[in-house]
């Protein structure tokens, strides 16, 4: 998908965040039609998201979670999806802590297959809900000063932003202590710097990438408070940004580590507005991959 | 939605030529003078009516018909304008999108609605905002004001207020603009 089909997204995701903003949030454009989620890790936002996307629709929706399922007697990821797929299936949305995983599913289904997050890889609606709430307030992102902090190593949603941030035209630099940056940036079209505070002022965008303790499997910081002090965006460096400068995060947030409590809640932060675009931004997803072409 | 759109919007695909003229701005001007007329006629004044244009064909047209109904009776009526692709009944058949945003910014309940389009045909469009307008309301009446009527029913819907009864081919294409009317046919995409 390039810049075109970005802006296509997006373009169709205004009519649907008219639908949601009704007394009603509802349509028939997907009546009769199945959306599957398939989560192998955990997920809040994006599952719910997803789920409340394809109801806006219309559309079936059906929940697949590792825990009470036949994966746990051992069946394979193939086996599952192909089982799944002959109940007459018309997307699956996949989430695994694998990358690649989606992209390997689609090539053994015929129905469509959403990368809802796969591992350390992509995660493709965020960057879509985070250019849709970008442009939603600031027009576009041509030109526009991105700082993606914290975490990068890990983090699907970076490579998944940068990607779509610089696609339409926005200048990205990378904020990171030098142990969370990933092995190489060869290919990247970003700047890369370890000095916040030298960044802030210049900002228009600050987006904040969560700490993944989860994913933290040595020693890669010698403590979450040195992070902070160093990283976090705290209300004494909110100061340093520009007047109409947007504070944004994937969630879930870590209150006190990447983002201060207090900062999480002022009126430049949109960490709920992205929630809600992402409903909309996955109800176009939906709507162009399963409405918009003749069915086969 | 708008023959023309669909006709030439990438989409779609297609691209239309016209063969001939079948009204020039001043016929569109006195058929859309008529038709506010008719309006006022029918609903005896313009209490309680709203002007909805039909994405995208039926947007200008609904609003000089407000314009000319401002200048008949000297109110303003409420306008807006309503997308009905995600209420058609052949999704999954052709390819169907969204062509621009609702804009309803009214309550519909207790209403009378004037549906606006530039061409009716098939009547799935009018099916479709039928179907549409129940998520903004329950109005007291619809009435539907086209500006062409070509035939070719396939539901039981018939129009209020006509500018112009076209017979046509099935295969022809109605296109409407704001100087005039043209009947063609679709090219394929080069």
């Amino acid at each position: 998908m390039g810049a075109e089909g970005i802006e296509e997204v997006m373009r169709v995701t205004d009519s649907f965040v008219e639908v949601s903003e009704r007394a009603i949030p509802r349509v028939p454009a997907l009546r009769g039609r199945t959306v599957v989620s398939l989560f192998y890790e955990e997920s809040t936002r994006t599952r719910l998201s997803f789920e409340m996307a394809a109801k806006r629709l219309s559309a079936d929706t059906m929940n697949f979670s590792v825990s009470t399922s036949s994966a746990k007697k051992g069946e394979s990821l193939r086996d599952t999806c192909q089982t799944i797929e002959a109940m007459g299936v018309d997307a699956l949305v996949v989430r695994h802590s694998s990358a690649g995983v989606p992209w390997q599913v689609a090539s053994w289904v015929g129905c469509s297959v959403i990368n809802a997050g796969d591992g350390w890889h992509e995660h493709p609606t965020q960057a879509l809900l985070d250019c849709y709430t970008i442009r939603d307030r600031r027009g576009s992102l041509e030109g526009l000063r991105i700082a993606v902090v914290g975490d990068v190593k890990h983090s699907r949603v970076a490579r998944s932003d940068v990607l779509a941030f610089t696609m339409l035209g926005a200048e990205v630099t990378i904020v990171a202590p030098p142990t969370l940056l990933p092995p190489s940036l060869a290919g990247w079209p970003v700047e890369v710097s370890s000095e916040l505070d030298s960044v802030l002022p210049k900002a228009d965008v600050v987006y904040l990438l969560r700490m993944q303790a989860e994913r933290q499997s040595e020693a890669l910081l010698p403590s979450l408070r040195e992070y902070t002090a160093r990283y976090g965006l705290t209300r004494h460096r909110v100061d340093m940004l520009p007047d109409d400068a947007l504070i944004m995060h994937p969630g879930p947030i870590n209150r006190g580590v990447e983002i201060a409590a207090d900062v999480a809640d002022l009126p430049r932060s949109l960490i709920t507005r992205q929630v809600a675009n992402g409903v909309a931004v996955r109800m176009a997803v939906l709507f162009l991959l399963l409405g918009s072409e003749p069915r086969a | 939605m708008a023959e023309r759109e669909r006709a030439a919007t990438p989409p779609y695909g297609g691209v239309f030529s016209a063969r001939s003229q079948v009204m020039d701005a001043e016929d569109l001007r006195r058929a859309v003078t008529r038709i506010a007329h008719e309006i006022v006629e029918r609903n005896h004044g313009l209490d309680g009516v709203v002007l909805i244009g039909l994405q995208t064909g039926g947007v200008p047209l609904g609003r000089r018909l407000a314009e000319s109904l401002s200048r008949i009776e000297g109110v303003e009526v409420p306008s807006g304008s309503i997308d009905v692709a995600l209420y058609r009944d052949d999704i999954g058949l052709r390819p169907v999108i969204p062509e621009a945003v609702t804009d309803l910014p009214f309550d519909l309940t207790g209403l009378t609605v004037v549906l606006v389009d530039d061409v009716l045909f098939t009547g799935r469009t009018v099916r479709a905002a039928l179907d549409a307008l129940n998520a903004y309301g329950r109005p007291r009446a619809v009435q539907l004001a086209v500006m062409v009527d070509r035939g070719h029913r396939e539901l039981p819907i018939r129009p209020d207020f006509v500018g112009k009864n076209l017979p046509t081919r099935h295969d022809e294409i109605v296109d409407v603009r704001d100087d005039g009317v043209d009947v063609g046919e679709k090219r394929p995409p080069r």
